[in-house]
């Protein structure tokens, strides 16, 4: 890689000037037919030989390179059946939007069936990526010169370090500033300089650590124990973070067992009423938002918002039909109600199976939920599941503003605490107990959605999450919502917690152990109903 | 029969013992005949309900596709071909009792089945003491040869191996993290890959990661971002992945969420094929790896007929094809083609006509059935396309015989497998000489449970 970075210098003086040269005149174009070449050099069956055409595409001084090589890198540099090199403008649908590589000139709509991409490899993706950052050094674009200069962190060499010298000195932007600074910090540490390991000092990046630690090896005692001590400053800020790190871990798991839980909580919880297809309403919940995705096409984010209220209403009129179809019927009856419902689960699931596939549906992650926030080099969150915790919140939040705050949710209350006293007041049973049944299946609903986001959406969905919605629901107290939330969430953080020394396997043991004990001891959960309706 | 003798009525009892004694005349009588009209069955073994119908479906309709061709091709031996369907529902138990069910009372000819090893394992013993067929179409961990059971999948020296071997010398790879489903497959397979990484390329005990997950795993944050720190101390780190079905799409997504790019830390996958890309979207993993002995994107005409077929038979243009399906495509040719050679298709003859049995593979090549009852097959790795489609970047330059037991354990180092006569043996110690029995391959177990 260094070896061919050297190699892009001399490239990388010219194109320098070649960028201020156009800012002046845009009439320096060479000659197509030598671009042309260029491109046709791409159109190989060798990787090896895509390499060297690279390499000559940067050492060329063509303006439009930069364009050229980030097409090929996005496989959007592609070829025509009568021998033209496009640049795909957008790659969605059947018909791609696309332009002349060579004159940029828009060409209207192409078939994907006209083109041939030119494909690359890992190795020729890395090549491409440093190309692009040495030519985007000298970039007017900011954003740009930042991402370049992220990306030559610990890619620099002797000759490299000589150019960045005036590149730093004369950077406008604070950050490019800095990151180039590293950068060329990190080469003079593995060289055992200490100007370098001094400029690492506090430095969280995972290539500052290495650079640092061959520094720490260094036959220069001064220098190995300089090293050794900004080492060991760095892995106590790395601790620290690896902590917040694993909260965050455990807070998120925590959020996803609080939605799969917290409709059984209402169902279970509240009404009494064992539902075993509780997981197969998540399931509905997301094969929903799979369904919105397909009615619109190109715009994942709208569809994923629309499923909210879809999913919300799909999964409680199945719900309320499960309530009056069976459970109505097998009221005070726990152990038919389990068995019964666990045969709507399987029927459910099976339907599915039949009607949709029993291969998995592909839900898109909409573009502002994918990637992470990147708090510093060494901690970032990833954006779903910051979502998926905030929808967690903001569902548990709605349900608590209604059963406290509502009719429904007072007359809830009512009916489930003495159900003859409620109807002697004019209460009607029989439709409180639809609204709540369809209000916990709904919950359910909105989890398969969130989850949509997370897990795969296919016919299994419901089965991996009903055992974990029913511990962290029983572990939590029974007819308590905020017993579920505190519950979810500390089961989540004590699994993270767990994983990393006990292994996957072993903390969902550990924790299940831990939950068999507690119930031992207190049988009614963390938050235990108090009064006579914990009797009923 | 006994409850059906105390119920039923004395005379109505005569009667149907009267009905069966003619019937089993007229059928002995018959049975010359019958072998020239009856078809031919052949069992299918496929979950078509629970967890494991997202793959074993496709393989259902795989077999029920080359029967049909078998018999516009006029059938064999001049008899038309049947599909006997059962569904074991995912369920391993039901998976040995449908496999009774097939041999005993539906007499079939030949069974094509099983997916994981576990159902394997589950139907095996059934198999040897009905004296069936087995061909199972899955890539598996080895250790294991039945002189009933043929193995169309690769062997760990037909996949994983040379997935290592790739990554070594043509990627540079210097740490590896070997993560797996918690069962056998990943186990074994690792247990593999760990003795051949210390063994034959001397990497460092601390340069290997191992880490086992539950079926279905969804939350990979921790581990995800614990091979992040692996891949960070400088060298370049490559994830060995035996994930099993769906847990592979959270894996993936989480890569993807954490930055974790196929340039940086590539992934390669032993169970990652066209059909579970089909359930991902794939941008995101461009770049990451996966080793099989064929790929839908494999540039022959003998593919594209495939293909074609089988889109017209599931009436789907979206539909893939993956390596078990090949691997079910060899399996019934040589089944037919050593069937034809036998002339009949009584199971002990074609048994022994069927190694050495020869046959086009759908990537341009020949796949051969040897002594072992394993194939012989090309190893191919392909990176992810956005298309959900791989491009073949390197593949071995000639095809690989299957070897049941691995060279890089120390319980099985010394067997080989080998059932032409006169040795017919599964497990020969080639060291004292003996046919090993059912303690080699515990040997090789308790050297596993190690």
């Amino acid at each position: 890689m260094r070896r061919f970075l050297s190699l892009g210098l001399l490239c990388l003086m010219l194109l320098g000037t070649a960028v201020s040269a156009q800012a002046q005149s845009s009439s320096s174009t060479p000659d197509d037919q030598a671009a042309l070449a260029l491109l046709t050099a791409l159109d190989v069956d060798s990787y090896r030989d895509k390499g060297e055409a690279i390499a000559a595409i940067l050492q060329s001084d063509d303006e439009r390179a930069r364009d050229w090589l980030q097409a090929l890198l996005d496989g959007r540099l592609q070829r025509t059946d009568d021998g033209r090199f496009v640049l795909v403008l957008e790659n969605r649908g059947r018909d791609w939007p696309v332009a002349d590589a060579l004159t940029n000139e828009p060409l209207g709509e192409m078939s994907r069936r006209d083109l041939d991409r030119i494909g690359i490899n890992n190795a020729l993706r890395n090549q491409l990526r440093s190309a692009i950052a040495v030519v985007d050094l000298y970039s007017p674009n900011v954003e740009r010169r930042r991402t370049s200069a992220d990306r030559l962190l610990g890619e620099v060499d002797g000759e490299l370090a000589e150019t960045l010298a005036p590149v730093i000195a004369d950077a406008e932007d604070e950050y490019v500033r800095t990151r180039l600074a590293q950068a060329v910090a990190i080469y003079r540490a593995e060289q055992g300089e200490m100007a370098g390991v001094e400029a690492l000092t506090g430095s969280l990046h995972p290539r500052a650590r290495v650079a640092l630690g061959r520094a720490a090896n260094s036959d220069d005692p001064i220098v190995a124990d300089a090293a050794a001590t900004a080492l060991t400053g760095i892995e106590q800020q790395l601790k620290i973070n690896r902590g917040l790190e694993t909260l965050y871990f455990g807070l998120s798991l925590g959020s996803v067992l609080v939605l799969a839980a917290i409709g059984l909580a209402i169902t279970f919880g509240v009404m009494g009423v064992i539902n075993m297809a509780h997981g197969e309403l998540m399931m509905l919940g997301a094969y929903t938002t799979w369904m919105m995705q397909q009615l619109l096409p190109g715009q994942p984010g709208l569809a994923l918002i629309l499923s909210i209220p879809a999913g919300f209403m799909v999964a409680a009129l199945v719900g309320i039909a499960i309530e009056r179809g069976v459970i109505q019927f097998l009221k005070g009856r726990p152990l038919e109600t389990l068995l019964a419902t666990f045969g709507i689960s399987l029927i459910l699931q099976q339907l599915v199976r039949t009607v949709i596939s029993p291969l998995n549906r592909t839900v898109v992650t909409p573009e502002w939920m994918s990637g992470s926030l990147v708090i510093n080099d060494a901690l970032s969150l990833t954006l779903n599941r910051m979502f998926v915790l905030g929808f967690a919140l903001v569902v548990f939040a709605a349900l608590m503003l209604i059963m406290r705050r509502t009719r429904l949710g007072l007359e809830v209350r009512a009916v489930t605490q003495n159900r003859a006293m409620a109807r002697s007041m004019g209460i009607r049973a029989t439709r409180v107990d639809i609204m709540t049944f369809a209000l916990g299946s709904g919950v359910a609903g909105l989890a398969g959605v969130a989850l949509s986001q997370l897990t795969n959406v296919g016919p299994n969905l419901g089965q991996n999450y009903i055992i974990d919605s029913f511990m962290v629901v029983v572990f939590g107290g029974v007819g308590n919502l905020w017993g579920t939330l505190v519950a979810g969430l500390s089961l989540g953080v004590i699994n993270q917690v767990l994983e990393p020394w006990a292994g996957a396997v072993l903390a969902k043991i550990i924790v299940l152990v831990f939950i068999i004990l507690f119930i031992q001891k207190r049988p009614r959960g963390l938050f235990p109903q108090k009064g006579r309706a914990a009797e009923g | 029969m006994t409850t059906l003798q105390r119920k039923t009525h004395p005379r109505t009892l005569s009667r149907f013992a009267t009905a069966l004694i003619t019937a089993a005349v007229m059928g002995a009588s018959a049975q010359a005949v019958a072998q020239d009209d009856d078809p031919i069955k052949v069992g299918i073994l496929h979950s078509l309900s629970g967890t494991m119908a997202i793959s074993e479906s496709t393989l259902k309709d795989t077999v029920e596709m080359l029967i049909e061709q078998q018999n516009e091709a006029g059938g064999l031996l001049g008899r038309q071909l049947e599909a006997v369907v059962v569904d074991p529902a995912s369920n391993w138990p039901l998976f040995a009792e449908r496999a009774r069910e097939l041999l005993a009372q539906e007499e079939v000819d030949v069974i094509f089945g099983n997916w994981t090893s576990v159902s394997r394992k589950a139907v095996l013993p059934v198999v040897e003491e009905l004296n069936g067929l087995l061909f199972y179409p899955v890539q598996y961990e080895g250790e294991e040869s039945s002189e009933n059971v043929f193995y169309t999948g690769a062997a760990p020296n037909q996949q994983a191996i040379p997935a290592v071997e790739y990554l070594i010398n043509e990627v540079g790879i210097e740490r590896f993290a070997l993560i797996g489903t918690d069962y056998v497959y990943p186990r074994t397979t690792n247990r593999i890959l760990e003795a051949f990484l210390k063994d034959e390329h001397g990497v460092a005990e601390e340069d290997i990661m191992v880490n086992y997950t539950p079926f279905g795993h969804s939350d990979w944050q921790n581990i995800v971002s614990e091979i992040r720190r692996f891949g960070e101390e400088g060298k370049p780190t490559a994830v060995i992945s035996t994930i099993n079905g769906d847990a592979n799409v959270p894996f993936y997504r989480e890569l993807a969420n954490q930055g974790i790019d196929a340039a940086d830390i590539p992934v390669i996958a032993f169970s990652v094929g066209e059909q579970e890309l089909s359930g991902i979207d794939t941008g995101p993993l461009v770049g990451h790896l996966a080793a099989w002995n064929y790929f839908m994107s494999v540039d022959t005409d003998a593919n594209y007929d495939f293909i074609d077929a089988w889109i017209e038979h599931t009436g789907d243009e979206m539909s893939v094809t993956n390596d078990p399906m090949e691997a079910h495509y060899i399996g019934f040719n040589m089944w037919a083609e050593a069937v034809r050679k036998a002339g009949t298709t009584d199971v002990d003859t074609v048994k022994d006509a069927i190694i050495g049995v020869t046959v086009p593979n759908l990537s341009g090549g020949y796949a051969a059935m040897m002594p072992n009852h394993h194939i012989t097959k090309p190893v191919l790795i392909g990176e992810v396309q956005d298309n959900g489609q791989f491009d073949i970047v390197w593949q071995t330059p000639s095809t690989v015989a299957g070897d049941a037991w691995s060279d890089y354990l120390p319980g099985s180092r010394d067997l080989i497998s080998d059932w032409r006569k006169p040795m017919e043996c599964g497990n020969f110690n080639v060291v004292n000489g003996s046919c090993g029995g059912s303690t080699a391959a515990e040997e090789a177990e308790a050297a596993l449970a190690e």
